[in-house]
């Protein structure tokens, strides 16, 4: 089966690699098909999840197990030029619009055909709106007179970066101008003003994706600003319309959100290059792209006449709109950018102080890397510690009484020994690979040999001051708080839970046990979000049983304490159910006679427990504690699921601050690497902290 | 044994019901989603469906390929198939190496325990690049067998941590009188230890299934073909860049959660005899 698939891969002669899904995914196949009809070669349409999907290609493409062409936003282009990764495609650029043309184009060359765009758009019910506002100020008197107790006026992702642009660019503040990427450009501040009235007068709290699009179906918001993809996600007796956004009636200026145009790219690896750009030309053609647009009501780049008033409303916002910046460090901007939105919006900063802030930040990622740093003292050192170790290896088996032992015991050798070739090599030589990435730099697809600069950098806090949520120490606290909290929850409930379930005359023992264990069974992603839905502040259901208690609505995500609270119920939540299994297990072979006697002799319940049970339930709880907290320590989807660092990143710990070198802060996988050997070293010195605390070596 | 009084009993009662509620009322909003036709999430504070529906649960099991395979059972089968694979890979790893560490104290064993619950140290993400390049190098890429490897070895030193646990509370002299008789060491293990420690390897196996079962982040990387993907990545992909589609985000969880559970339900003597963890002598 596993040969078929791979064979199945290999006899197309294009491999095409999307993250299209329903209506989208079925008119690209049907466009495929027509290009395989007329050009008599087959193709490979591969579906990816959108999550993953660049870190996909960009692993497999140098291995040669990419797609040949790629369709994928063109944010991309400039690192993926500069790596090779992708080729540039000639053909005529006249077919499209000047926004469309210089969104693929990097450094004068074009890099992608242009197949669709996406940009942001307002979407009303006209039965509630008449006419869609033509200016910001229209906009927010309309958005005002329909926003009551429990409907809203205008709703968007308030606290977006991506939706705010549209009113940035309004008020004349563009990050990518000039060849330089500044977050604090003039009119940003008029921007933030604006939006922090649309927050606090019309708009729904914490509005994400889901709940903008729930409240638009529900009747309960007639304007939305969204783009193309909403239009799968509204209920089909939902009535709809679409206009272009309004001009900013401060400037005088359209506001014009971010411009993604969606190419098709022609991987550096392609097989047959000339036959992939064939595919890729024929896709943006009109008969390709007519396909799309009529079959997947897609957005296409290419200039046709269409009869949809909804893809013509897009095509007028199209001629208002800012390419988003196809510059590397690009990627970098967003974090910055969404903390200073949320900053204002939480009324923590001023517009200014929370734009001037997020300029640091972003020059703090995106500095240049540390100099090249000469390898050889490096490899003498690399050399003196491989001698050492094999040097006391030598000495210990130069000792006679250590080679009799060994000999003696030679058979329990070849027992451990699958297990440890296994682990040897696909868990440690991976590490000690990834490890090795720590002393190495990575720019634009290339790595240089750097030293201990990253070490220096993190240990000595140089990119953040200690007391910074972002500062390697700040993290670190955080994230022992994390452990010890969660552990000491996780074992006082499962004790507690196991206690009262050892009990033989407990009704429906087996049922109680069962439901008990649920929260181990699912996975911990699943649940993660449901948890993360539950502590909305406005739509939440924590809040809303709280409410019934007279409790008022709780930020969640506003402030430190809460929003580690709630990373810490979820994951109690989560963890409780080993636990308490583990205890089970233990209380079964622990004799009930002692316990017995004790009652007799007048010892309260408490006290049998704590002088009786609990000494006996340790040796086996101990090793149950320390695999739990290593676990908890590098328990990534939690953090990154619910509280996702809010607030101001100070809820982030190691492992997440680490996945965020990696993939959002500009591909600093040298200093994510180095953040994580300090993880292991940090786990490594908390495991003897707790064997001496235990008093009893477990290790 | 005596009978509790009836404050102990109520008060006992009383008390895991209320933590069965808690344990329930985040799954109940998975439950409300999977059987509510939108895709929409469940924002009310008391979540049951208005008008149930398994319009979402035949969407997901109904998916095809382009030339209209039935993808969701082809899926499934991956899934299954790397599971199982992943557990008899574990435990086979693992019981050897657990029998060895609990019974005989040679020279590096315990530097070898150490390093076993070491490797549950390393952080993933500098593990999933290095761990992609490899397989390409072994001709693993997109292959059930080469993700089941990958997943036995990050299960097997937990595994071996259990079943040594387990080892442990089994009295040595049971061994010993097999030896005097002249059965060989690996004759008195197979026959005599193995068939003992059937609730450790159960619950060993099941850990082991858990891991390979639930795990996404892996899979996705070395994955490329949709008919290749495991669950979880399909379930992923329902959870978009700009929109989650929540009903069948919630069916899929609930179709990959209920094997599990299952098991758990089928194997729950054994789960509490099985893991140790650790030990407890006598």
């Amino acid at each position: 089966m596993i040969l078929g698939l791979i064979g199945s891969v290999f006899a197309a002669d294009v491999v095409v690699w999307h993250s299209y899904r329903g209506a989208e995914r079925e008119g690209l196949d049907q466009a495929l098909e027509a290009w395989e009809e007329g050009s008599g070669h087959k193709v490979k349409p591969l579906a990816l999840p959108n999550e993953g999907f660049t870190k996909k290609f960009e692993s497999a493409a140098p291995h040669g197990n990419g797609p040949d062409v790629l369709l994928y936003a063109h944010e991309r282009i400039g690192d993926w030029s500069r790596s090779g990764l992708i080729a540039p495609v000639e053909v005529e650029d006249d077919a499209w619009s000047a926004a469309t043309v210089e969104a693929v184009t990097w450094e004068e060359q074009i890099w992608a055909v242009p197949l669709a765009y996406k940009c942001v758009a307002l979407f009303y019910d006209p039965t509630v709106i008449a006419e869609p506002p033509t200016t910001t100020d229209e906009l927010l008197a309309l958005a005002r007179e329909h926003t009551t107790e429990n409907t809203f006026g205008l709703s968007y992702e308030v606290a977006s970066a991506y939706f705010n642009a549209a009113w940035m660019h309004g008020y004349g503040a563009v990050i990518d101008a000039e060849g330089q990427l500044r977050l604090d450009r003039p009119g940003a501040a008029e921007a933030m003003d604006f939006v922090a009235v649309i927050a606090d007068e019309v708009a729904p709290q914490e509005p994400t994706g889901a709940i903008v699009t729930q409240l638009f179906n529900d009747g309960k918001t007639p304007m939305v600003l969204n783009g193309p993809w909403f239009l799968g996600e509204i209920d089909p007796d939902q009535p709809y319309a679409v206009a272009p956004l309004p001009v900013v009636s401060a400037t005088g200026e359209p506001a014009a959100p971010y411009l993604t145009v969606e190419g098709a790219f022609v991987s550096g690896h392609a097989a047959e290059p000339e036959l992939a750009r064939e595919l890729a030309v024929f896709l943006a053609s009109e008969e390709g792209a007519r396909i799309r647009a009529e079959v997947g009501r897609q957005t296409v780049a290419t200039d046709i006449e269409l009869d949809d008033p909804v893809l013509r409303a897009f095509a007028a916002q199209l001629e208002n709109t800012v390419p988003l910046s196809n510059q590397p460090k690009m990627g970098a901007t967003w974090e910055p950018m969404a903390r200073a939105w949320r900053r204002v919006l939480r009324g923590d900063l001023s517009p200014e102080a929370a734009l001037a802030k997020a300029q640091t930040e972003f020059e703090i990622v995106t500095r240049p890397p540390p100099p090249e740093a000469d390898s050889r003292p490096f490899l003498v050192a690399l050399g003196l510690v491989v001698l050492g170790i094999l040097g006391y290896l030598g000495r210990q088996l130069a000792r006679a009484d250590v080679r009799a032992q060994m000999v003696r015991w030679r058979f329990a050798y070849a027992y451990i020994a699958p297990a440890a070739a296994a682990m040897g090599l696909l868990v440690v030589l991976p590490f000690v690979v990834g490890a090795g990435v720590s002393f190495f730099a990575y720019d634009s697809g290339e790595f240089t040999f750097v030293g201990l600069a990253h070490y220096v950098d993190i240990v000595l806090a140089r990119d953040w001051a200690v007391t910074s949520p972002q500062s390697f120490y700040y993290t670190l606290v955080v994230t022992v708080l994390w452990t010890v909290a969660n552990v000491v929850l996780h074992v006082t409930l499962g004790v507690a839970l196991a206690m009262l379930l050892r009990e033989r005359w407990v009704r429906m023992r087996g049922v109680f046990r069962v439901l008990l264990i649920l929260p181990w069974a699912i996975p911990n992603y699943i649940t993660a979000l449901i948890w993360k839905l539950m502590f909305h502040t406005q739509f939440g259901a924590i809040n809303g049983l709280l409410g019934v208690l007279g409790v008022e609505p709780v930020t969640w995500f506003g402030s430190f304490s809460t929003a580690f609270a709630a990373n810490l119920a979820t994951n109690t939540w989560l963890g409780f159910p080993f636990m308490m299994v583990v205890t089970l297990g233990a209380l079964q072979s622990i004799p009930r006679d002692l316990e017995q006697a004790a009652e007799v002799d007048g010892a309260s319940g408490w006290q049998r427990f704590r002088h009786i049970t609990l000494p006996l339930l340790k040796p086996a709880l101990l090793p149950a504690v320390i695999l739990g907290s290593v676990w908890t320590f590098n328990m990534f989807n939690i953090i990154y699921l619910v509280s996702g660092g809010e607030p101001d990143g100070s809820t982030e710990i190691l492992i997440s601050e680490a996945y965020r070198w990696a993939f959002t802060r500009d591909h600093q996988y040298g200093y994510a690497a180095a953040y994580a050997v300090l993880i292991f070293g940090a786990l490594l010195l908390y495991s003897r902290f707790t064997n001496r605390l235990a008093g009893q070596k477990v290790l | 044994m005596r009978q509790p009084s009836i404050v102990k009993l109520l008060i006992t009662h009383g008390l895991l019901i209320i933590a069965t509620l808690v344990v329930l009322y985040p799954v109940l909003f998975v439950l409300d989603m999977a059987f509510t036709p939108s895709q929409s999430f469940t924002m009310s504070a008391l979540p049951f469906p208005t008008e149930p529906s398994l319009v979402n649960f035949v969407e997901v099991v109904g998916t095809t390929d382009s030339d209209g395979h039935w993808l969701f059972g082809q899926q499934l089968f991956n899934s299954l198939f790397v599971a199982v694979v992943t557990s008899m890979i574990g435990i086979a790893l693992a019981v050897t190496a657990g029998y060895a560490m609990s019974r005989w104290a040679f020279p590096g064993r315990d530097v070898g325990m150490g390093l076993f619950l070491v490797t549950q140290m390393f952080p993933g993400v500098v593990m999933a690049v290095p761990l992609y390049i490899l397989l390409d190098e072994l001709h693993l890429l997109d292959s059930m067998l080469g993700l089941a490897f990958v997943y036995a070895t990050t299960a097997v030193p937990f595994c071996t941590w259990n079943l040594k646990g387990y080892f442990d509370t089994i009295p040595v002299d049971l061994e010993e009188a097999a030896l005097m008789d002249g059965a060989s060491r690996w004759t008195t293990f197979t026959k005599i230890i193995l068939p003992l420690s059937k609730p450790a390897l159960v619950v060993t196996g099941l850990f082991s299934f858990m891991t390979a079962w639930n795990e996404f982040i892996l899979a996705q990387t070395f994955l490329s073909d949709e008919t290749a993907f495991t669950l979880p990545v399909v379930l992923n992909s329902y959870i978009g860049d700009f929109g989650t589609e929540w009903g069948r985000f919630a069916a899929g969880a609930i179709l990959v959660s209920l094997p599990v559970m299952l098991l758990f339900f089928a194997l729950q003597r054994y789960l509490v005899e099985g893991l140790t963890a650790g030990s407890v002598k006598g």
